[in-house]
């Protein structure tokens, strides 16, 4: 049985007498046990969807059932059953105040769920010591690391043991090492606890690293639901990343009309999912308006393309700067559901796995088949 | 009950927070001390008639120190919006939004923090005041503590639910300004209002703690009873009520 269960949920703002459509219809059914992800670029309704599900904001349209209680008519049983651990950069901070200790926290938190002082304690004792803050309890919260600071919110999301768990955008900000270290504790979350977790996240390795399924929500929608394997296979075919310089749209036209290219799409500029046979005027539009040169070819069977793809632009004049080819990622899989690149919508991507949308774009952990192959 | 164990959560912890910050008690009292040392023995050299007594120095005393009681709470409560702000920027409102703890208590357990400390902080300007040379009824002490109560738990009501709608110190701040000055001025805190020309008193009407504090010099002056004091408690009141409304809507929605 889903514990996690929303259709059709919808919030619309009203913003200077504009109606604002920030979630237009997510449908998800999430099960128990489960790791979670809600992928999307910045804006696409990932955080107004968690606010929904958290009853921080009450949907506009839509029904959701939530560890058996009724978002909408039961909105207090929801929020005994779930731990929620905010979104730590941005407007707002993470939940916890500087000026307080570690354990003060926790023990009030435990206090707002009415679980008695000597449970409290106990629960509390036992997450410092899950989460790695061991000896911190006497800390002030200032003084934490932002590592150690993000363990300790998400230690307060676990207090009342809620069979379900809301993380978002858990690893935002966080030094690689941090970050993984994070997705270990949330990994025995699940096996230790079975607890369900659901996180937002718009980093791709992290969604394949550490989610069973992954939800793509564009533009309000959600749009793909699948394990990242099952997504993957979505895409056909294999990815050739050309940087050409300056003659970029005519090297697409170029690439476009040969058979065994499947689509061709131009990096950088605002043209979107151009299908093959582009006319000459589109293409040079799109050299006049200086895009960065670089090319997105999605091929079958890359590794014999590739030479075919070579003699068709050196015939053409066009001097190639670099070439790459990768397997399908989920990048991939959400350009090809989108039409944008999940990676040009994240700044805040620049940590980990950030690998830019040049030569080595399969060099992020969902590509594990990249070598060899270049 | 329920409602009643959250606000004691709630209390506790911003006590507990405000407690490892005690110079913050300390300041909002110095402005109100400052007044009552480099400005109060002004008056008693005033002739006393201006001041509406038998023109002893204590009768200055008696004057002024209601005003300063009700500046101070003027002041301090006004400015407790400040704190939710940081506090919703920390994530802090939010997370707390998220567990079952009532809503309202996440207003009501500050609010009872504010109420605690400026009693405090009006039992010692009280005392300071005793020392200067005050000398009042003690019922008149109590009653004007319950005045500044009633004004606090408004106040600090209002505060926290403006500051929590516009979430922003940069407009909040200006916005308290804009209100306290005139309100202070017009509640004739350092002189009284019935010095003004007429014009000038038909304007002060419209501030509450005009009435409030005309109440808690009655008291002071032995009087316990009269319409002057009806009035005060029937504002004070009405004060504490609306904008105990107007904030228990705002912590109450749904969407924050």
């Amino acid at each position: 049985m889903p514990i996690i269960e929303a259709s059709g949920l919808a919030r619309t703002f009203k913003a200077r007498k504009r109606e604002v459509h920030a979630v237009r219809g997510v449908d998800l059914s999430v099960d128990e046990g489960e790791i979670v992800g809600f992928l999307g670029p910045n804006g696409a309704g990932k955080t107004t969807t968690l606010r929904m599900l958290t009853t921080l904001l009450r949907p506009t349209a839509g029904t959701a059932v939530i560890a058996g209680a009724d978002l909408l008519r039961d909105p207090l049983t929801v929020r005994r059953r779930i731990g929620y651990v905010p979104q730590a950069i941005g407007q707002t901070m993470g939940g916890t105040d500087n000026m307080a200790k570690v354990i003060e926290e926790l023990h009030d938190q435990a206090e707002m769920y009415r679980i008695s002082r000597a449970d409290g304690a106990r629960r509390a004792g036992l997450l410092l010591n899950q989460l790695d803050l061991g000896g911190l309890g006497d800390r002030l919260v200032k003084t934490l690391s932002g590592g150690q600071r993000r363990r300790l919110e998400i230690a307060l999301g676990l207090v009342h043991e809620p069979p379900v768990v809301f993380l978002d955008e858990p690893t935002t900000g966080l030094d690689p090492q941090a970050r993984s270290n994070l997705w270990e504790h949330i990994r025995r979350l699940r096996s230790d606890l079975g607890t369900t977790v659901f996180l937002t996240t718009h980093y791709l390795d992290e969604a394949d690293a550490l989610c069973d399924r992954v939800l793509i929500i564009d533009n309000g929608v959600t749009v793909a639901a699948g394990t990242p394997d099952e997504l993957k296979r979505r895409v056909s075919g294999d990815v050739v990343i050309l940087r050409v310089g300056s003659l970029a749209g005519k090297a697409r036209t170029l690439l476009a009309a040969q058979p065994i290219v499947r689509e061709a799409l131009l990096l950088g500029g605002a043209t979107p999912h151009t299908p093959r046979g582009a006319s000459d005027e589109e293409a040079r539009i799109s050299d006049a308006r200086g895009a960065d040169g670089e090319l997105r070819l999605t091929v079958e069977h890359g590794d014999e393309a590739l030479p075919a793809l070579l003699r068709v632009l050196d015939g053409a004049g066009i001097a190639i700067s670099s070439i790459s080819l990768s397997r399908p990622t989920l990048d991939d899989v959400f350009l090809t559901l989108t039409g944008r690149s999940l990676r040009d919508d994240s700044p805040s991507a620049a940590g980990p796995g950030r690998p830019g949308a040049g030569p080595g774009a399969g060099e992020s952990a969902l590509t594990p088949a990249t070598a060899g192959r270049e | 009950m329920t409602f009643i164990y959250d606000t004691g959560i709630i209390f506790r912890r911003t006590l507990r927070l405000l407690m490892r910050q005690p110079a913050f008690l300390a300041i909002a009292l110095l402005q109100p001390l400052l007044f009552l040392v480099l400005f109060g023995p002004l008056l008693t050299r005033l002739p006393g008639v201006a001041l509406g007594g038998g023109g002893s120095s204590g009768d200055a005393w008696r004057f002024f120190v209601p005003g300063l009681l009700i500046q101070l709470a003027l002041f301090g409560s006004t400015f407790v919006g400040f704190a939710i702000i940081s506090d919703w920027r920390a994530g802090v409102i939010e997370r707390f939004r998220v567990t079952p703890v009532s809503r309202l208590a996440i207003m009501s357990g500050r609010v009872l923090r504010d109420v605690c400390t400026l009693v405090i902080q009006a039992v010692m300007l009280v005392l300071v005041g005793l020392a200067f040379g005050l000398r009042a009824p003690v019922a008149a002490v109590f009653i004007s503590l319950g005045f500044i109560v009633l004004v606090a738990i408004g106040l600090a009501s209002l505060s926290y639910a403006v500051a929590l709608l516009l979430k922003s110190e940069d407009s909040f701040a200006p916005l308290v300004n804009t209100v306290v000055v005139p309100l202070m001025l017009l509640s004739g805190i350092m002189l009284p209002m019935t010095l003004g020309p007429g014009w000038l008193q038909g304007v002060a009407r419209v501030s509450p703690f005009r009435y409030i504090i005309d109440a808690m010099r009655s008291a002071f002056a032995g009087q316990y009873w009269n319409s002057i004091m009806i009035e005060g408690i029937c504002v004070a009141a009405g004060l504490a009520i609306a904008c105990l409304y107007l904030g228990s809507r705002v912590f109450l929605r749904e969407n924050a």
